[in-house]
């Protein structure tokens, strides 16, 4: 099944859901309205032609200085389908805030913490949103491009 | 031949520095702490395993610091990690040593240049007394390392040892 | 030169560091918080657990991570593509050959390149990686085993896995961290002799696998203390993305060798074991540690098999280069591709997004089957014994480089 399948299965019952088919992916790809992220999503698991029953990945992303955007790409594949997606949420940069899709995948939970981690993006309704990777007193979000680290921690240089 | 094996030849009677002696005693069975937390942990635990067999050198891994002389920090130190390794470097009784295993604690190794989060040399956070280079070190490498740290704890002596050398070196 | 002690000393930076979730007001009567690690010899590296317990109860499992937190994608940002093969090594270091084959395997397919890598090249790899994921099995059955009190098993298995070693180093200089399989080739040839080596190496194997299996795996007291612990049902598994042989134990043949059939495994014969629930329930830890030790003998027929092809039909000729079709520039056209693989964990994943108009990545995620598969260690454990948690955490078979990258 192409992404132009899965977009008018979508458009059927969600119309403003889907803004456009992603060019360039493997595998195919789609970006998503923010707004409907987690209708679209449960739509998409629980679709009987669809069933994408495993989150594999979630992935944050800084366009850079140009564009200040930051985007959250979730990988899905459905088991008994065999079918890739890949879908793409965009957002500003100044205020990143997308729901939490804990609620469907549970697996959801430690990456979508992961991408506050590193990214700052915060996570709507997420039961436990703390940071994973780096010390809770850790300054900023080191994957944003503009990212500068800071020069001590605990009297320790962190430069070499 | 160690040094019993010397004596014991002579009837039985040893006659050595009290020096000497605490050194071989303290040297022959250094129990370390498997501070293993990367890669080279798992080449330590190939040192310990059959193939290379670090026990020949009266090393029996110990989980607690408590119970151990030597600390091998066996893998990168992160920033996270720094305040575990000092207050365990803290709980460890004095004599105490540490080897420094691998790229990573020697000096940030690969990590050094965009490693945020990694603490560009455990020589930072604790005091070493062993540099082990490699990346990971090859087993062979960090027994080196261990006989060198046995030759380093041979030549001390107990007039001045490393605290109290330490303690005179504070006061002008 | 030795460096200056820098650090300041304060018993308050490990609460500021890394907070505990749960504090002495959140708990009801009876209960009390265990913390274990990050210095720990049965959590598999420098994890640190903080177990919510009531009396030898466990209430909650609240993992933290990150004290291996080595910055994989920061590096990834900032290296050319093929100098990036390094770090993935150093990611799952106890199977490097299969991390890189993921990796160079997108990287190719970003390229447009992987329909003209050589045969020989692709058995290679194949080989080479199911050699690294006979020793990562063989690390995780062992040191499970001496996990439970069984060390004459974790002895056993580090001396055969130190054949696989020197096999590997004898093939590429480096015993664990290996930088082998190069986007568009290898970094060399086999050398010469090897595949008489290797397949003896495998003949004097097998029933060394099979003694294992007899010592640990169908011991008594191993049995008593694994099966019917951390029960895992196939949905649960799925929901929390779980792969590789967790999912496998669960009863579910999911495996991306078959399923995608990459590189030459879909002309390879192997079976993909499934957990039966012999023991006890189905998706137990006894389950997912037999599915391990099965897993060893179908990488063992995997690796006769490309024996056997490097020896016969792709064998080595003079003229054969493995660093022909290497490319002089990586430089992708603008694209994002999620590529996976089956690694001894699980399913292994790079995200990659090439701008078209540099040789390094725009941003490489990388998705290590142990962060996922951790990520359950709650739900296995809670309501089990302290006990028991341990035998979940060495059923999960984590890697803290994975998971924390």
């Amino acid at each position: 099944m192409t992404a132009i399948e899965i977009k008018t299965l979508i458009d059927e019952s969600l119309p403003q859901a889907v803004i456009q088919v992603v060019e360039d992916a493997s595998p195919q790809g789609l970006e998503l309205e923010p707004h409907f992220l987690v209708e679209t999503m449960l739509f998409l698991h629980s679709h009987p032609q669809l069933y994408f029953d495993s989150l594999s990945c979630i992935t944050g992303m800084d366009n850079g200085a140009e564009l200040e955007e930051l985007e959250v790409i979730y990988n899905l594949y459905s088991l008994p389908n065999d079918i890739h997606l890949m879908t793409k949420v965009k957002l500003e940069k100044k205020n990143p805030v997308v729901d939490s899709l804990t609620g469907i995948w549970r697996t959801a939970d430690w990456h979508e913490r992961e991408v506050y981690d590193l990214f700052g993006i915060h996570f709507n309704q997420h039961p436990d949103l703390r940071r994973i990777l780096l010390p809770a007193d850790w300054e900023g979000h080191p994957l944003r491009k503009d990212y500068k680290e800071q020069s001590y921690y605990r009297g320790i240089e962190v430069k070499y | 031949m160690g040094l019993l094996d010397q004596k014991l030849a002579q009837g039985g009677i040893v006659i050595s520095k009290l020096e000497d002696l605490l050194n071989w005693a303290r040297l022959s069975s250094m129990w370390p702490m498997g501070f293993g937390t990367a890669c080279c942990a798992i080449e330590f635990m190939s040192a310990q395993s059959t193939p290379y067999d670090m026990d020949r050198l009266g090393m029996i891994p110990r989980a607690s610091p408590r119970q151990s002389d030597v600390m091998i920090v066996a893998g990168t130190v992160t920033f996270k990690m720094a305040d575990r390794v000092r207050r365990l470097y803290e709980q460890m009784a004095e004599p105490r040593y540490v080897v420094s295993m691998g790229s990573c604690s020697n000096c940030g190794g690969p990590y050094w240049e965009h490693g945020y989060h990694v603490v560009k040399g455990v020589d930072r956070i604790i005091p070493v007394d062993v540099y082990v280079p490699g990346c990971p070190p090859r087993p062979e490498a960090l027994i080196g390392g261990l006989i060198k740290l046995q030759d380093k704890v041979r030549s001390e002596s107990i007039i001045a040892p490393k605290a109290v050398e330490k303690l005179l070196k504070e006061k002008p | 030169m030795a460096n200056q002690i820098q650090y300041i000393f304060d018993n308050e930076n490990l609460n500021r560091s890394e907070p505990a979730k749960f504090s002495s007001d959140d708990l009801q009567r009876d209960e009390m918080i265990i913390n274990i690690g990050p210095q720990h010899p049965s959590t598999h590296g420098v994890l640190r657990l903080e177990v919510v317990t009531k009396g030898e109860q466990i209430v909650e499992v609240v993992p933290h991570l990150g004290y291996l937190h080595r910055c994989f994608e920061k590096h990834a940002e900032n290296l050319p593509y093929n100098q990036v093969l390094p770090f993935v090594d150093r990611m799952d270091y106890l199977a490097a050959m299969n991390s890189e084959h993921a990796y160079v395997m997108g990287v190719e397919r970003m390229l447009g390149i992987e329909n003209d890598i050589p045969a020989r090249v692709e058995y290679i790899r194949v080989l080479v990686a199911e050699l690294n994921r006979l020793a990562s099995h063989f690390l995780a059955l062992g040191s499970y085993g001496m996990d439970l009190g069984a060390v004459t098993g974790f002895f056993w298995m580090m001396r055969d896995r130190e054949h696989i070693l020197r096999l590997l180093e004898w093939v590429s200089g480096a015993r664990m961290l290996y930088n082998y399989i190069w986007v568009g080739g290898l970094f060399y040839d086999l050398p010469v002799g090897f595949e008489e080596r290797c397949m003896e190496f495998v003949q004097y194997l097998k029933p060394k696998i099979k003694e294992l299996e007899e010592l640990v795996i169908q011991n008594q007291i191993f049995i008593q203390r694994t099966a019917k612990v951390g029960v895992l049902s196939a949905d649960l598994a799925i929901n929390y993305g779980i792969t590789g042989p967790m999912l496998r134990g669960s009863g579910l043949a999911y495996d991306l060798r078959k399923v995608d059939g990459y590189s030459v495994y879909s002309e390879l014969e192997f079976d993909v074991p499934v957990g039966k629930g012999e023991m006890g329930e189905l998706g137990d830890c006894w389950d997912r540690t037999w599915v391990r030790v099965k897993e060893c003998y179908e990488s063992i027929k995997i690796i006769e098999q490309c024996l056997n092809r490097l020896k016969g039909e792709h064998q080595r000729t003079k003229s054969f280069d493995p660093r022909a079709a290497v490319p002089k520039k990586i430089r992708p056209k603008a694209q994002d591709l999620y590529i996976r693989a089956e690694n001894p964990k699980g399913e292994t994943g790079f995200y990659f997004r090439a701008d078209g108009k540099s040789d390094v990545p725009f941003r490489c995620k990388a998705r290590g089957a142990s962060f996922v598969n951790l990520s359950i260690i709650n739900e296995l454990s809670k309501g089990g014994l302290i006990a028991d948690l341990i035998a979940v955490i060495g059923s999960i078979d984590i890697v803290l480089g994975e998971v924390d990258r």
